[in-house]
């Protein structure tokens, strides 16, 4: 164990090693977290639910991850009529491939020559988790919420997105009801690629429209 | 040839009506429908966005019937459902000072009550 493998955050100049931790005392209950406690101690009290069926549940919404997303991209680009399911309906489209959608409306947007989509969730964090996973941190921030959709432009920018002036850049506001998707143009020179090798290449950044897919 | 601020397509009606909450209101809107947002100042739980308050855009399409959010979150059941659209609106129109250029747009899901003939 001398060498320090896998050890990528930042190291102080003066050699410092600062990690962030958990707070040892994490300081008194709030409002919300009291109400949880006790409705999961009654529930399983009652027999509703068991320890096991929860520690279950939590693990299946922490391994879903956007492979689940990329496959889909993936079978798109393959399958025309595939495509046309999927924009017209998301839901049914992925239910078709195996994926659980529960009660997720799920709406796919397409990019194309002179059109690129973006999502975001002004109100608070909306996204498509059954098909992504846990939203990154800077999707829920109030920075990207509040200028993805006055500037848009200016943060793919940041993001390292720089769009031409004739392409539209469309943001999509998830506000209500619906969840969004964007279903990335195809790479080219990916042509003579399979749809696994296809899905490898489309990013969870991608599918949310901060950037493009491309040929690794 | 590309159109500019007009729904691509009649989008499918089905999935909006299979994931449509009975009863519902009618819908007073169809796909290409200009419409405003209405400028109300209202307490509680409201999803329409203030930055799109007072704008006009155009149904891009129909979402389907849902239960009235500003009423479920205070724990009744939001019916009759509302009819809850995409709007498309130019960004132009909702920034008076929108650095890009002017096919730009934004799509904000509205719920009918938030919505006036335009």
């Amino acid at each position: 164990m001398t060498q320090p493998s896998g050890h990528h955050h930042d190291h102080g100049a003066a050699g410092a090693h600062v990690h962030p931790t958990r707070p040892d005392d994490e300081g008194p209950l709030g409002y919300y977290q009291r109400m949880e406690i006790a409705v999961r101690e009654l529930l399983i009290e009652k027999g509703t639910i068991d320890p096991d069926d929860l520690r279950r549940t939590i693990e299946a919404m922490d391994q879903r991850s956007p492979a689940q997303g990329a496959r889909v991209v993936a079978r798109a680009w393959c399958d025309p009529a595939f495509k046309a399911r999927l924009l017209d309906n998301g839901t049914a489209a992925c239910e078709e491939l195996g994926i659980a959608m529960g009660p997720t409306k799920l709406v796919v947007v397409e990019n194309r020559p002179g059109l690129h989509n973006l999502i975001v969730c002004t109100l608070c964090s909306c996204y498509p988790r059954n098909l992504l996973g846990l939203p990154p941190d800077w999707y829920k921030s109030r920075n990207y919420r509040s200028r993805a959709v006055r500037e848009p432009r200016a943060v793919l920018a940041e993001f390292g997105t720089v769009l031409a002036d004739d392409v539209e850049v469309r943001v999509h506001d998830s506000t209500a009801d619906m969840r969004y998707l964007v279903l990335p143009e195809r790479p080219a020179g990916s042509e003579g690629m399979g749809e696994t090798e296809l899905a490898a290449l489309v990013t969870r950044d991608a599918m949310i429209g901060v950037t493009t897919v491309r040929r690794n | 040839m590309r159109e500019k601020g007009r729904p691509e397509a009649a989008l499918s009606m089905k999935a909006a009506a299979s994931w449509s909450v009975t009863p519902a209101e009618p819908y007073r809107f169809r796909p290409g429908d200009r419409v405003a947002v209405r400028r109300a100042d209202v307490p509680g739980h409201i999803r329409t966005p203030w930055y799109i308050r007072g704008r006009q855009g155009v149904i891009e399409r129909i979402c389907g019937t849902f239960p009235n959010p500003e009423e479920l979150a205070y724990n009744r059941p939001g019916l009759p459902a509302q009819p809850l659209y995409r709007v498309r609106f130019r960004q132009a129109d909702v920034w008076p000072d929108y650095a890009g250029p002017p096919a730009d747009t934004i799509e904000v899901e509205i719920y009918q009550h938030w919505l006036e003939p335009a």
